[in-house]
């Protein structure tokens, strides 16, 4: 039987497609499979068993739905469109830079360098994405078990009570359905269970939490902090999900050994969070939990209710179609993704899409801000050497510390901040010729550029002396800015792409004006002299970054109490199919300047407690 | 060019006649068929593992000649000193070789970059750049060494000696030998307890009381 809609009308004829059964997917029962939907030679294989729940997406939303719902006894099964990743088996940690032939450099498949753990990226073999001319958005998409969390900053802030009801504050916007007393039980459980190092600075909107002790600022922190504070910028521990020391009843997971290197995710002591580690791997332990990995989510599948009842995906290590049914669906594919699917599910109940009569999934697209200046302290030329890696990340950041009502923008930013002695990988050394003949090399004035033993003497000299911060801020959730289906454009699965038509407002860009005169102060103050991010102008939107480049999109599939202006409500439920919901970005209807990966772990573990209530009370 | 200069510059490998260029490139082919199959010392997805496989099977990029020049000029950006070894020391070529592939942005300035460098020693001295005299060889560099003060007819090849001293350098310090040279500390599981004091001392720094009480600290060995 196929269901209506099910596939795209060019699609269901005259392919041939030879019936294999799956063999090289991680976590799948053959035998199971003993449904056939035929069509011409076209066979949409379904799974005979019926889970309570089936999610798409298995980072931090998905991976924590996952954790709850198993640890109640509902049995799971998670669509992952990427590889199945194990770190303890998929190893960069404690590499040295030569154990990559590119000594760590970028490649397509792993933008933020060949020692990163997120596989993925900004351009995807078979993948394609549009934009609208004059329009600019990047897409980051990972494709593996436990998606970005692999590999992200893990800088975890608790949204503060003002987050969730900025139109009360500005006119700008819309207030979110909860308020932090909503949330705050879920902050408190994430901190316990997953671990957060920080300090509690009782600030009004940065809340305090049940945090680990954080690490002792690094020497060029020593010198930010001073340097910021002379400019009225707070700064104070970061708060990042890094043991520092071992959390009560996980004995799985050790204390942090501080390499620096979270980015490569810590397969060895499990100190950093991601999905894998922390949520994934313990909730297979249930026997609760499968995952089918290689496997492209193509629709949500709806009956003649409009009630969900599975999700059809290609699998691209066969290339065949197959449908996995469960009683729940819940969508953590990322928050474009999860919205071109719903946006892909049309039905007779659902003509625009699943969960969207208001008209409102793929807008309010929206990601932080950026913009960072960097350079070097002279004063720590020729510096001693010591191991500074500490943790993956900066041990100080500065939360927003001013009053948008005196600004000419009307949302913060928070900075961020690096430097010192990092380990060498492609790049080190590039452009000497742009300091050694500027500054004096152990007391003498040298030509710029050079060669010999006098070369690498200057490159002894002025390495780790490197220091830079960049901001992170709160964009403007706008409904002009969306994603929308590509009329004309398919992936490589026939499956309809994302186009996207975003730009920045003037509020974005006076933010990073701010940024970049707030940075030049904390650098000048310091002493320090910029090398890079310091000639941006109104011209470039003074170095602000694309959108979309953060990685930090949202917006896409909101939440609100009117379900004519959202499409979920308050539990993270479709307004339109009660058992649909959303639990990844795209359910934020803004994401302050916060990173958000805290919040969507508490909003996914608060929409799987309530799913379990309701199915206690026959409600879904 | 002029035919004797020329036939002299054939003579060293840098300019190959048709039939020449034949036959090393069969060599080349010899050479690529007896690779055993790369292995990773870190972690490889399977759709990584063809590109890196794929990349690896290219025949070489650079020339028998060409990685002799890349070589001695190798050689003369980071050469042995009292503290560590030198560039081909640290198998830098190589790397060189293997990141040009990998990138092909620096193809055509490395191959013409190369070339340049070989017109102009031919130019100056009658011969390709690895057959001049050492004195003659750090005369060339000399030229273009020094973006500020070389002449400006020299500015293509100011162009490429920053490039290659840009990958020697990389190659070099993300050696073993070049990471052990800058002293380099960490990636190593550690406890971090801090600035060391003397270096607090150094800069005048101090943690404050508020610091020293909240954060984790560990016992001094």
């Amino acid at each position: 039987m196929l269901v209506a809609g099910f596939l795209p009308q060019p699609f269901a004829f005259k392919i041939s497609i030879k019936i294999v059964l799956l063999k090289n997917i991680a976590v799948i029962f053959v035998g199971l499979i003993k449904q056939y939907c035929c069509m011409g030679d076209l066979q949409i294989k379904k799974q005979a068993k019926k889970y309570d729940v089936v999610i798409v997406g298995s980072g931090a939303g998905g991976g924590m739905a996952a954790y709850t719902l198993t640890k109640a006894g509902l049995t799971v099964c998670i669509i992952e469109a990427g590889y199945m990743y194990d770190p303890q088996k998929n190893i960069t940690q404690l590499k040295n830079p030569w154990d990559s032939p590119r000594r760590g450099a970028s490649t397509v498949m792993r933008p933020f360098g060949d020692f990163d753990a997120c596989y993925g990226g900004w351009s995807l073999e078979g993948e394609p994405y549009t934009k609208e001319a004059g329009t600019d958005w990047l897409w980051w998409r990972a494709r593996m078990l436990g998606g970005r969390t692999n590999h992200w900053g893990r800088i975890s802030l608790r949204f503060g009570p003002k987050d969730f009801k900025r139109r009360s504050i500005d006119g700008l916007g819309d207030d979110w359905p909860i308020g932090y007393e909503d949330i705050k039980p879920y902050y408190d459980k994430l901190d316990k269970m997953v671990g957060v190092f920080g300090t509690n600075e009782g600030l009004e909107n940065d809340p305090d939490g049940f945090f680990l002790p954080p690490p002792k600022p690094r020497l060029h922190e020593l010198f930010i902090k001073n340097a910021a504070v002379q400019s009225g910028v707070k700064v104070i521990p970061s708060r990042l999900s890094i043991l520092t020391k071992p959390i009560e009843n996980d004995a799985d997971r050790k204390a942090c050994f501080f390499c620096g290197q979270c980015g490569r995710n810590c397969s060895m002591a499990k100190a950093d969070f991601s999905s894998p580690n922390v949520l994934i791997f313990p909730a297979q332990k249930t026997g609760k939990l499968d995952i089918i990995a290689n496997a492209m989510a193509r629709e949500v599948l709806t009956n003649k209710d409009g009630l969900a009842t599975g999700v059809s995906y290609v699998s691209k290590e066969d290339m065949m179609e197959y449908q996995v049914s469960g009683k729940i669906v819940i969508l953590a594919a990322s928050a474009c993704e999860s919205a071109r699917l719903l946006l892909n599910s049309k039905s007779q109940r659902h003509p625009n899409g699943l969960a969207n009569s208001s008209n409102v999934v793929g807008k309010y697209l929206h990601d932080s801000t950026g913009a960072s200046v960097s350079g070097v302290l002279p004063e720590l030329f020729n510096r001693k050497r010591y191991n500074e890696d500490g943790v993956g990340g900066m041990h100080i950041y500065s939360p927003w510390w001013l009053d948008n009502k005196k600004l000419d923008f009307p949302r913060g930013y928070h900075i961020e901040y690096w430097g010192g002695q990092s380990m060498p990988a492609y790049g080190f050394g590039f452009h000497i010729e742009n300091l050694n003949g500027k500054y004096l090399v152990h007391g003498k004035q040298k030509e710029a550029g050079g060669y010999g033993a006098s070369l690498k003497e200057d490159y002894r000299y002025f390495y780790g002396a490197g220091v830079g911060m960049a901001g992170r801020g709160e964009a403007i959730p706008l409904e002009s800015n969306y994603c929308a289906i590509d009329p004309t454009t398919v992936d490589k699965y026939g499956i309809p792409v994302l186009k996207f038509n975003v730009k920045w407002s003037e509020h974005e860009i006076n933010q990073a004006k701010h940024m970049k005169e707030t940075f030049k102060e904390i650098m000048h103050n310091m002493g320090a002299v910029i090398t890079s991010g310091a000639d941006d102008n109104e011209k470039n939107d003074w170095g602000l970054t694309k959108p979309g480049e953060i990685i930090h999109e949202g917006g896409t599939v909101r939440m609100g109490n009117d379900p004519k202006r959202s499409a979920l409500n308050k539990y993270s439920q479709a307004h339109d199919c009660k058992n649909l919901f959303c639990v990844d970005g795209g359910q934020f209807v803004s994401q302050a300047d916060k990173n958000i990966t805290w919040t969507i772990l508490a909003l996914s573990m608060r929409a799987s407690e309530y799913i379990i209530d309701e199915l206690k009370k026959n409600n879904l | 060019m002029d035919r004797r200069k020329s036939l002299k510059l054939l003579a060293t490998g840098a300019i190959a006649a048709p039939t020449v260029l034949a036959g090393c490139a069969t060599d080349d082919k010899k050479d690529t068929a007896v690779k055993a199959e790369p292995t990773f010392n870190l972690d490889r997805n399977p759709a990584e593992l063809e590109r890196e496989k794929a990349l690896l099977a290219q025949d070489k990029f650079f020339t028998p000649a060409e990685m002799a020049t890349i070589t001695v000029l190798g050689d003369i950006i980071i050469p042995k000193d009292a503290v560590s070894g030198s560039a081909s020391d640290a198998k830098v070529p190589d790397f060189i070789e293997f990141i040009v592939k990998d990138m092909s942005q620096h193809q055509i300035p490395m191959k013409g970059g190369l070339r340049w460098l070989d017109m102009q020693c031919l130019t100056r001295y009658e011969k390709a750049f690895t057959d001049c005299s050492p004195q003659q060889q750090i005369e060339m560099v000399d030229a273009i060494a020094y973006p500020n003060k070389s002449k400006p007819e020299m500015s293509q090849g100011v162009q490429f000696f920053k490039l290659m001293r840009n990958l020697t350098a990389t190659g070099f310090y993300t050696s073993a030998i070049g990471v052990k040279d800058i002293g380099y500390a960490g990636n190593t599981p550690n406890q971090w307890n801090g600035v060391p004091d003397e270096v607090l001392k150094q800069y005048n720094k101090a943690y404050t009381e508020k610091e020293l009480s909240e954060c984790v600290s560990f016992d001094k060995i």
